[in-house]
């Protein structure tokens, strides 16, 4: 008895020294003679796809909802409630996917890999928030987003952040846009979800690093109101755009603005313009100047970023884990690296060509190299189109909330005596 | 003066409603181009058992703190052996099934006596925590009947998988969300040559008597 389980684990053990492979009987399936039926595992189905259009039906609903509270019925409490429901159904409900910030990347995606094709239900997550900016402003910010409504509810003591700061800050946004369409049309990654801070919160569990991470988005969140839409969130800074030339738009006053200033500090995600001086003759000339100098720059910029993009492909090639893998099996063949990894392994396990893994993974670094170009080209516009924005000067007039960075949130709408007087005069009526 | 403000005014208000609209046509063109490369399926997750190496980051990477891979069992191809390797793994003390004989750290692999020599392995599903030790011994002694699957009661079809970030071989795929397993069946092992050398596997079930 003991000896033919001897027997077995030696030639096992035969077997296993010459390698592992998947499925292939060995032991050829017995003919029962008891009637012994073999059961037949039932296999759970994933949630139905009618389900998807519930979920968009609700974006569509609450985009809605949200844009006619914020332009219609300017009532800070109504936004929230819409903010809290949100919260719970997109958030704690539906897990927080799909979201549109994540959307972008299966955008990306679905553009550049030929066999993937983008779930239409993610296409109108993309593209709903979009068309209602270009219409409304950024009401889906103020009320929709489940990741901007859990900041919101933490704004407690907000204090205000100077202006050159928010704008360097908000560079990482452009930054990461660019670094996760470039990720995820490469097919390495998506990175806005690897990194999404407060996914943990929504599911209740998930990696340690990540609810660490969320935690402190929240605890600044306390200070500086909504630090991830103002300074990290890469589908904000492409509504921030659309923002700027949406058909309607936030008004803090319903009427003609008075200028009392109770408004000004009503903001905390400083979104509130002050009217503006007269612009004095010699500032006026240095700023043209430097203007000239900045549209002489912006090419140079791009091209020197986009260079940037290029030469970082070695680092940023390694997101994918080919090149990785590729990188690991050159190590261990050149006898850089004794151990072999799991995936190297597993590699080895295949029997593929290990010159073929090499190509392949040469393809993948020259398509990160023209992605790079693309991206840090990308980045260096930004840049300069930034440092033009400062060196122009608008004409303002009355207290303003700023169409690109305002988030409807409908704070200040409260702090408006014009919107006092007005509701007071609808009562009487 | 006046009529001058007017028009600059006029040009901003025509370049900005000119620019609105080509954002508007763009994204109109956008959601074309897009919904010609969008299928109305959704797609969810699901582990290729032919490319699955059962390295065990399924157990520990899921989001969720029990992870939604379970092992699975297609009784079809399992040889019924009274000595499983997934069971009880390479060097068991005794044949049967007390606690250190088994190979599974949850002891959720239930060993039934069918008839002489057969046992059925059963899973239970609710202690599986998807590590894949049981998938790893039965593919490398025995048939390679047990293989781990993404479970759709559980899984919360995350936009990136992180077990899938974490995979080694690659593994992970997207599949439609109407045929969501990707289950072993006979004939595709029977007809499956990628992988697998028929001389190696013939000389085993040649030198071993399992009865």
């Amino acid at each position: 008895m003991i000896r033919l389980v001897y027997i077995i684990i030696g030639t096992a053990f035969l077997l296993l020294s010459s390698g592992t492979a998947s499925g292939f009987e060995r032991f050829p399936p017995p003919d029962f003679e008891s009637g012994y039926q073999q059961p037949t595992p039932a296999n759970p189905a994933p949630r139905r796809n009618i389900y998807e259009y519930v979920d968009t039906a609700v974006l569509l609903a609450g985009l809605s909802l949200s844009s006619y509270l914020v332009l219609r019925t300017r009532s800070r409490r109504a936004i929230l409630a819409l903010c809290v429901f949100s919260l719970f159904y997109f958030g704690f409900w539906r897990k927080g996917c799909v979201c549109p910030i994540g959307a972008i990347q299966n955008i990306a995606l679905s553009i550049f890999d030929r066999d993937y094709a983008v779930p239409i239900t993610v296409m109108l997550f993309f593209l709903l928030p979009l068309v209602f900016t270009l219409f409304f402003g950024r009401t889906f910010c103020a009320a929709v987003c489940p990741l901007g409504a859990i900041q919101d509810l933490v704004v407690l003591r907000p204090i205000s952040v100077p202006e050159w700061l928010e704008g360097g800050l908000r560079m990482f946004a452009y930054v990461y846009l660019a670094a996760a369409v470039l990720f995820a049309a490469t097919g390495s990654a998506f990175v806005i979800c690897r990194y999404d801070p407060f996914i943990s919160f929504f599911h209740l569990s998930g990696n340690f690093h990540l609810l660490i991470l969320g935690a402190c988005f929240l605890l600044v969140g306390v200070f500086v109101g909504r630090p991830y839409c103002r300074f990290v969130c890469p589908y904000g800074v492409i509504l921030r755009q659309l923002s700027r030339i949406s058909k309607w738009k936030v008004a803090i006053t319903p009427e003609e603005c008075i200028k009392c200033r109770l408004c000004e500090d009503s903001c905390p995600f400083g979104a509130i313009r002050a009217p503006t001086a007269d612009w004095p003759a010699h500032d006026y000339n240095k700023s043209k100047k430097r203007l000239a100098f900045l549209i002489i720059l912006l090419p140079v910029l791009v091209f020197s970023s986009g260079w940037i993009g290029y030469a970082l492909r070695p680092v940023t090639s390694r997101v994918h884990a080919t090149v990785r893998l590729a990188d690991r099996v050159y190590l261990e063949e050149t006898g850089q690296a004794e151990e072999t990894t799991d995936a190297s392994s597993a590699f080895r396990g295949t029997g593929k060509d290990i010159q073929e893994l090499y190509a392949e993974a040469l393809d993948i670094q020259a398509g990160f190299g023209l992605g790079g170009w693309l991206a840090g080209g990308f980045v260096g516009l930004v840049l300069a189109g930034k440092l033009i924005a400062v060196s122009l000067r608008r004409r303002r007039t009355d207290y303003q909330a700023d169409r690109a960075g305002c988030l409807a949130c409908g704070r200040c709408f409260e702090y408006c005596p014009q919107e006092h007087a007005k509701r007071k005069l609808a009562k009487d009526n | 003066m006046m009529s001058g403000n007017k028009n600059d005014i006029d040009r901003r208000h025509f370049l900005r409603n000119g620019l609105w609209g080509a954002c508007l046509a763009g994204l109109g063109a956008a959601a074309g181009a897009l919904s010609r490369k969008s299928s109305a399926e959704n797609t969810v997750w699901q582990i290729d058992p032919e490319i699955c190496v059962a390295c065990g980051n399924c157990a520990t990477y899921c989001v969720l703190e029990e992870s939604a891979v379970k092992c699975v069992h297609a009784y079809a191809m399992c040889g019924y052996c009274r000595i499983c390797f997934g069971f009880s793994g390479p060097e068991p003390y005794d044949i049967n099934e007390a606690a250190e004989n088994q190979l599974c750290p949850t002891g959720a692999i239930k060993r039934t006596f069918v008839e002489d020599p057969y046992y059925e392995y059963t899973i239970d599903e609710s202690l599986c925590m998807g590590c894949g030790k049981c998938v790893k011994g039965c593919n490398t002694f025995g048939n390679g009947s047990l293989f781990l699957q993404v479970r759709h009661d559980r899984c919360l079809n995350c936009n990136e998988c992180s077990i899938a970030a974490a995979c080694p071989s690659g593994a992970f795929k997207r599949v439609p969300a109407d045929e969501p397993y990707l289950l072993k069946r006979v004939d595709s092992v029977r007809n499956n040559t990628a992988g697998c050398k028929p001389l190696r596997s013939r000389r085993f079930s040649n030198g071993v008597d399992i009865a």
